[in-house]
């Protein structure tokens, strides 16, 4: 059985739920467009994945086989209503940006693929720490995404000036393909080169060989 | 336990129903605790979104240079509620919980545009709607309404307001769209926005002639201070902006309320 300490560092590089399984990749794109956004988003989903790995856990020798999915999605779409409702109170320009995507929390593939992967099969504190270190996993992405996009795309970090913009008197021509969401793929993209690079294990074995180019007389 | 089956149709049923009994009380538990925090703010930001409309609140911040916070410099207006028909006061509806937007949805608080008068894709308008209006003792200094219209992908929600001579736009901002980032999105620029500043409103007939155009007018020509520079990549946005402003300040908008006040000032 994992340690653990396996449990909950091995997603953040190991078995990373983004560059590695390619899930959430949808709000990954959505929300990465400024940091206090970004950051917001990880703090939801970090709570809501660790949550519900817990309460799946906890009931998991109760639930009844045919209708275990749907006890999960209950599950994870309480949490996901008690994250927005909260963030409407206490943050509530931030929940008015985040908009649609805190309760599309909900669907994201991380939060229930833990729940049914790991959850419905181990201890509770061992789940708990499962769901925690993937949402990690998916937050160091999310940072990284955001750390390249708010800054190119803006010329701010976190609301503050890095690079003067042109449009208000600096030298920074911004670059506004990257406040656009496919930007986020090409940096995800990138992310996995170097994750792959420095983790070779990573690397798929491709699926099949592209023959040789070879001339039709040769062939025959 | 050995005799416990989880997945028996008597546990289904209970597992179910317990499930939904749990998870409905702490979602509503949630849900009423958090309401009047919730309202407090949606309120605060509609204060914020008419004094940024007013110029009188920088947009990255919720006080102004000198201090004064968003409740102060909302007590300077008076909420009143408009019929729009007629452009009268109407004092027996309570402009605190009046809310024009679900007015406009209610058949009997509202009328269907005919294509000719709906300029600014609304298909209906509500009968009676708010003002926000500064004064400074018997004049007024700032008039604020509520404006809205299609742009390209969804309906533009925002405040315009107006110079103490209800014929110069003092400001004109939007809460709430849907526009492409970048593009369209770019109504929420400060320098565009900066743009309606001195803008005039309504021609020497009085209807409103704003036009949001590619290429200006010469200084000189009279038309001139009625043009406001399009945004580039951003044409259905623009025009959408264009035909809310002249919608909302029109026959149909508040253009009778605004034409009684003038008649009243002069």
């Amino acid at each position: 059985m994992a340690s653990h300490k396996e449990v909950l560092v091995d997603p953040i590089f190991n078995n990373n739920p983004i560059a590695l399984q390619v899930l959430g990749i949808c709000s990954a794109l959505a929300v990465t467009i400024s940091m206090s956004q970004t950051l917001v988003m990880c703090a939801a989903v970090i709570f809501v994945c660790t949550m519900s790995n817990l309460a799946v856990s906890l009931v998991r020798h109760r639930v009844p086989t045919n209708i275990r999915i749907i006890v999960q999605m209950t599950i994870i779409a309480s949490l996901v209503i008690v994250v927005d409702q909260t963030l409407q109170a206490v943050a509530y320009d931030i929940s008015k940006s985040l908009s649609v995507f805190v309760g599309l929390i909900i669907t994201n593939c991380i939060v229930m693929g833990r729940a049914e992967a790991f959850a419905m099969q181990n201890w509770p504190m061992l789940s708990a720490l499962d769901g925690f270190g993937n949402a990690l996993g998916y937050s160091l992405i999310l940072v990284g995404v955001a750390l390249i996009r708010e800054p190119l795309g803006a010329g701010t970090l976190l609301g503050f000036e890095i690079l003067p913009t042109v449009s208000n008197g600096g030298w920074y021509q911004a670059n506004g393909m990257l406040l656009l969401s496919p930007s986020a793929f090409f940096i995800i993209g990138l992310f996995i080169w170097a994750i792959r690079a420095w983790k070779t294990e990573q690397v798929e074995e491709p699926e099949y060989e592209i023959a040789a180019n070879v001339q039709y007389r040769e062939a025959m | 336990m050995a005799s416990f089956d989880k997945d028996s149709l008597s546990n289904t049923f209970i597992v179910a129903l317990a499930l939904c009994l749990v998870c409905s009380i702490i979602v509503s538990g949630i849900a009423v605790a958090l309401k009047p925090q919730q309202l407090a703010n949606k309120a605060l930001d509609q204060k914020q979104n008419i004094l940024r409309a007013a110029g009188m609140l920088p947009e990255d911040s919720t006080t102004t240079a000198d201090g004064r916070t968003v409740d102060d410099l909302f007590a300077e207006f008076t909420v009143r509620v408009v019929d729009l028909d007629t452009g009268e006061y109407l004092d027996d509806i309570d402009p605190e919980t009046f809310d024009p937007l679900r007015a406009a949805k209610d058949p009997a608080l509202s009328i269907a545009l005919t294509p000719e008068q709906d300029v600014a894709t609304l298909r209906r308008r509500e009968n009676v709607s708010l003002v926000y209006i500064k004064t400074n003792g018997e004049d007024i200094e700032k008039l604020v309404i509520p404006v809205r219209g299609y742009g390209l992908w969804g309906t533009l929600l925002g405040y315009l307001a107006l110079d103490a001579d209800l014929q110069t736009i003092s400001g004109l901002g939007f809460y709430s769209h849907k526009e492409t980032p970048g593009l369209g999105g770019e109504v929420d620029n400060p320098n565009w926005k900066a743009s309606w500043t001195g803008v005039q409103l309504y021609d020497t007939e009085g209807t409103p002639s704003v036009r949001i155009v590619k290429r200006r007018l010469a200084a000189d020509d009279p038309m001139a201070a009625y043009e406001v520079d399009a945004l580039s990549g951003a044409t259905f946005t623009t025009r959408g902006v264009e035909n809310l402003v002249n919608f909302w300040t029109g026959d149909m908008g508040f253009g009778p309320y605004i034409a009684r006040l003038k008649a009243n000032n002069a």
